[in-house]
């Protein structure tokens, strides 16, 4: 009677299972469900390793399910089995250890070899560092002095917020080296732009906390540490664009500081940083003119939305226990000068990171009288960016400094 | 379990020691509170972690909700984080851990031959530790600063910028580490000194020596972990720099630290496991277990192992190529021994004359999926293909795989296997198997898209994500829900179970073996008061 029970049950998980999972599979995206190869020498030895250890792992599950199912179907007491008495053989023993042995080593010697190789950082010709901030990514090109931060784009920046009521898919679809994707979360204001065929040296450090820079098609991924330097590279084969994030747990906005590689030929590469430096120079113009009141708070609202709007919310409520408001703050109707020291160097101990190295003069400025003229706050100030930079002389941007000469320390002496 | 009847068992009991003052347990409340008897305690355990298991499933809902599709529709990103962090510390300090040490004080006095645990004092209060700890664990989700939020392995420096909580956290965390210790510390008392006069180790069943093992890597790992804690606490409040930069101090030695311990701490969610497995299966394979001595050789082999392999899980925080070359060698190193238990338990099906009661089901399914989450454990040991892995659904699919079918199933079979002797009812057998495989069913929808999602580059750890990866969320979502709501089973099987049923024979199983099922169902309060004498029919090997 049991036996029936059982049969009856099984014979109805199994009609589920097949219920449940035939339509399921059959609207699922059976696209994403592999490793990309990737666009680099190291990134198709990845893969061909990932395949191999993967078909293996399917052999090994074979032969063991197999003999397990064999056997409940044979072995069972409703057929009539008797059970045997022996729980012992020494030579099937060394069988079994000895095979899996001998699979991990054919297994451990091609890994090994591209491990050698994917830590070879030898004749690389140009080098970027990385810096990780929560929760942006800052680009510098060492060996041609531009520099500039990266982090998720506006109009993605908006639609995640909580409530947006935006259709994701209608909204955001753009290309990378696949063709036409969905992007949304995979699009950032600045792009890094790198030549292919040249071997790039990245160089990764943080300023905050851990972060991690993962690029899946270049097959890189390194952790970010603060105070320390790591290093990898990549040499890019077809011109592209190529999509990552932070892999590490960051923070609350961790799942939103997207990483997109541009990969270009090197004169249009060229041409870029030669757009890029002359920039450079105009920026810092703008920062020695003085400003309209409605200029600074146009501009102001832009980099608030990108900077602080995720913690202090979108009008300046902030979130109680965690984020404080800006509107009616002390910080933000008192002093004007207490005001910029607050974002100049952080709050320690906090998630107020120091904003001295993230903004411009101009765009402080604007932040500031933004957030004195908005929000709810009505003090009628308008800070210059000159006067932000006569202040700047006077703090002391210690963190930021000792980050930055940290880095050079190491880069000078050689890594590892 | 609480069906001990107080005058049930005095009388089952008259043949024990009249001069001793305790017939039974006390009346009311007060005995779950002063109890010292190794089956209250077991009990308190085991009904405690089952409900720990419904708090950690329910944020585990609440995680699975939230990526339900893309875009944030339910809760705040920080609150997202803290339900993944709290998740895991339930889950691991509140669910598994309490239940492999509520069997342990259940069925290894019993399965040696001894009258109680060694220690029944300590025991009573490793128990009553934990409630407390868990409170104010828990506490910290409703202060204004939030839970915990920077994943349970606790890293700086995201995890100083944690608010008015971090106390709390790391105070919870220290009393639970004491609680585990001194439990393992009465565990290994009782292994040593308790078997009854001619059970020598190798006649000891498999799950006393799994236990006993795991008990020395927690008593090995425990204290590190806490000294780790420690650090952050002086890092925080008393103006140290371990893990500081600026001071000279290194994020990354805490990595180290953290899975120095955080290694050997899987194995203390699995080691267990594989005892259950190897109790159930010959049982009713109706075969003994094969290859015993290799089974222990193997289980130490493993423990030994996980002291070397820690820092797989950091390939990405630039270890020297040697240290890297080093981690990975070792740690495909452990798939060998796993290799071998996984063998040994399909030969002890091999020509057996098996049923398939629900134990045998859980068990089956534990070392089939187990292993599946072994596979891709394999797979995660190949470093330059791990750097690519690490940090994504990936991983998330493969330790759920070794935890969820593996320890969970182990805990659930172990729960059908043994609950007729804890009662001396018998569940519901039909009910059993419905529990089995609509679990099984779920279990696989939830996480093998993981599998999916985590090769194509969703990140873990994160409350929204990009629309190639919304099919696989969105199906491991429904797999979610349908996995924890039939959880509910497996609460109304033990309650009715517990409030009686078919009554269960002393030997529950036709299969079984071992000194358990030589007492009565259900096992009377005191046990062994005179040490039985071991003969090989009732030895497990």
């Amino acid at each position: 009677m049991r036996s029936s029970v059982y049969r009856s049950g099984f014979r109805w998980a199994f009609l589920l299972v097949l219920l449940l999972a035939l339509p399921l599979g059959a609207w699922a995206d059976w696209g994403a469900v592999n490793m990309p190869r990737g666009v680099t020498e190291i990134s198709n030895e990845v893969y061909t390793l990932h395949m191999r250890i993967f078909y293996i792992c399917c052999a090994i599950g074979a032969a063991v399910f197999g003999v397990m199912i064999v056997s409940m179907f044979l072995h069972r007491k409703s057929r009539g089995a008797e059970p045997a008495t022996w729980h012992e053989s020494t030579s099937v023993e060394i069988v079994w250890t000895v095979t899996p042995l001998i699979i991990l080593i054919a297994m451990a010697i091609p890994a090994a070899k591209v491990l050698i190789k994917m830590e070879d950082f030898s004749d690389s010709e140009m080098s970027i560092k990385v810096t990780g901030y929560q929760w942006r990514w800052h680009y510098d090109y060492i060996d041609s002095g531009v520099d500039f931060y990266s982090q998720l784009a506006p109009e993605h920046n908006k639609a995640r917020q909580q409530g947006a009521d935006v259709d994701l898919e209608a909204t955001f679809t753009g290309t990378d080296f696949n063709g036409e994707e969905p992007i949304y979360l995979r699009q950032v204001d600045n792009e890094l732009v790198v030549p292919v065929g040249v071997k790039i040296r990245f160089l990764h450090t943080a300023a905050d906390v851990i972060h991690s820079w993962w690029v899946q098609d270049l097959s890189i991924k390194k952790d970010s540490i603060p105070g320390f330097i790591n290093e990898n590279w990549a040499r890019i084969d077809e011109p592209g664009i190529y999509r990552g994030k932070c892999a590490e747990l960051c923070g609350r906005d961790h799942g939103f500081m997207p990483i997109v590689v541009r990969a270009v030929p090197q004169e249009e590469f060229d041409a870029w940083i030669a757009e890029k430096q002359e920039a450079t120079v105009a920026a810092n113009e703008n920062s020695h003119r003085q400003w309209s009141k409605e200029e600074l708070i146009a501009t102001g609202e832009k980099v608030y939305q990108a900077n602080c709007m995720s913690c202090h919310q979108a009008e300046g409520q902030g979130i109680p226990g965690m984020f404080p408001a800006i509107s009616g703050s002390e910080i933000a109707t008192g002093s004007v000068d207490e005001h910029i020291g607050t974002i100049l160097n952080g709050v320690e101990g906090t998630m107020m990171s120091p904003f001295a190295s993230v903004l411009s003069d101009a765009d402080l400025a604007a932040v500031i009288s933004y957030q004195r003229n908005a929000l709810g706050n009505a003090t009628g100030d308008i800070v210059q960016p000159t006067h932000i930079k006569s202040l700047r002389d006077d703090v002391d941007a210690a963190v930021t400094e000792s980050v930055a000469s940290a880095a050079d320390n190491i880069l000078t002496q050689g890594v590892n | 379990m609480s069906s001990n009847d107080v005058t049930h068992h005095a009388a089952d009991d008259h043949d024990h020691d009249h001069g001793h003052d305790e017939h039974g347990p006390a009346p009311g409340l007060m005995r779950w509170v002063t109890t010292t008897n190794h089956k209250d305690i077991g009990t308190l355990y085991l009904w405690f972690s089952l409900v720990m298991f419904f708090i950690g499933g329910a944020m585990a809902l609440v995680i699975r909700a939230e990526l339900f599709q893309p875009g944030i529709q339910i809760v705040d990103p920080m609150f997202f984080n803290s339900m993944t962090t709290m998740h895991a510390i339930v889950m691991i300090f509140g669910v598994v851990m309490p239940a492999f040490v509520g069997l342990a004080n259940w069925m290894i006095p019993m399965m040696i031959g001894a009258p109680d645990m060694a220690l029944p004092r300590l025991n009573n209060w490793s128990f009553w530790i934990m409630p407390f700890a868990f409170t104010i664990m828990l506490s910290t989700l409703f202060m204004d600063s939030g839970g915990p939020a920077g994943g349970w392995t606790l890293y700086p420096p995201l995890v100083l910028q944690m608010g008015d909580s971090f106390a709390y956290v790391i105070f919870a965390i220290h009393f639970l580490g004491i609680s585990s210790v001194m439990g393992s510390i009465n565990i290994v008392a009782t292994i040593f000194n308790m078997r009854a006069p001619g059970m020598t180790f190798m006649q000891m069943p498999m799950f006393v020596w799994t236990w006993l093992i795991t008990a020395y890597l927690l008593i090995a790992t425990i204290p590190v972990f806490a000294g780790a804690v420690t650090m952050l606490l002086t890092d925080r409040f008393f103006g140290t720099s371990f893990f500081n930069a600026a001071g000279g101090g290194d994020p990354v030695m805490f990595q180290h630290i953290f899975w120095f311990f955080g290694h050997p701490e899987v194995y203390i969610l699995i080691l267990p496991a594989f005892g259950i497995v190897s109790s159930i299966i010959p049982t009713f394979a109706r075969k003994p277990l094969f290859g015993y001595d290799s089974m222990v050789y193997a289980t130490a082999s493993i423990a030994f192992l996980s002291f070397i392999v820690w820092a797989h899980h950091m390939f990405t925080t630039g270890m020297p190529l040697a240290g890297s070359l080093f981690f990975m060698f070792s740690t495909m190193m452990i798939s060998v021994p796993t290799g071998v238990k996984v063998f040994n338990w399909v030969a002890t099906m091999w020509r057996g004359s098996m049923t398939f009661e629900t134990p045998m089901l859980f068990a089956i399914g534990f070392v089939i999926m187990f292993t599946v989450g072994g596979l891709s454990g394999l797979m995660l040991a190949i470093t330059p293909a791990d750097i690519q892995y690490h940090d994504t659904y990936f991983v998330v699919a493969h330790f759920h795989y070794v935890l969820v079918p593996g320890a969970i199933y182990s805990l659930m079979a172990a729960t059908y296997y043994w609950l007729p002797k804890w009662t001396g009812n018998m569940y519901d057998e039909t009910l059993g198997k419905w529990h089995f495989w609509i679990s099984t069913v779920f279990v696989n929808v939830l996480f093998f898209p993981m599998h999916f999602v985590g090769l194509a580059g969703m990140p873990r750890r994160i409350p929204d994500y990009s629309l190639q990866f919304a099919d696989w969320n969105m199906i491991a979502t429904i797999g979610a829900f349908g996995f924890g709501f039939s959880q509910l089973m497996f609460v109304y099987i033990i309650v009715k179970c517990v409030r009686g049923g078919e009554k269960a024979t002393a030997n529950v199983w036709e299969g079984a073996r071992g000194l358990e099922w030589t007492v009565a169902s259900p096992a009377p309060y005191h046990t062994f008061e005179t040490a039985p004498a071991i003969e090989s029919s009732t030895v497990t090997r």
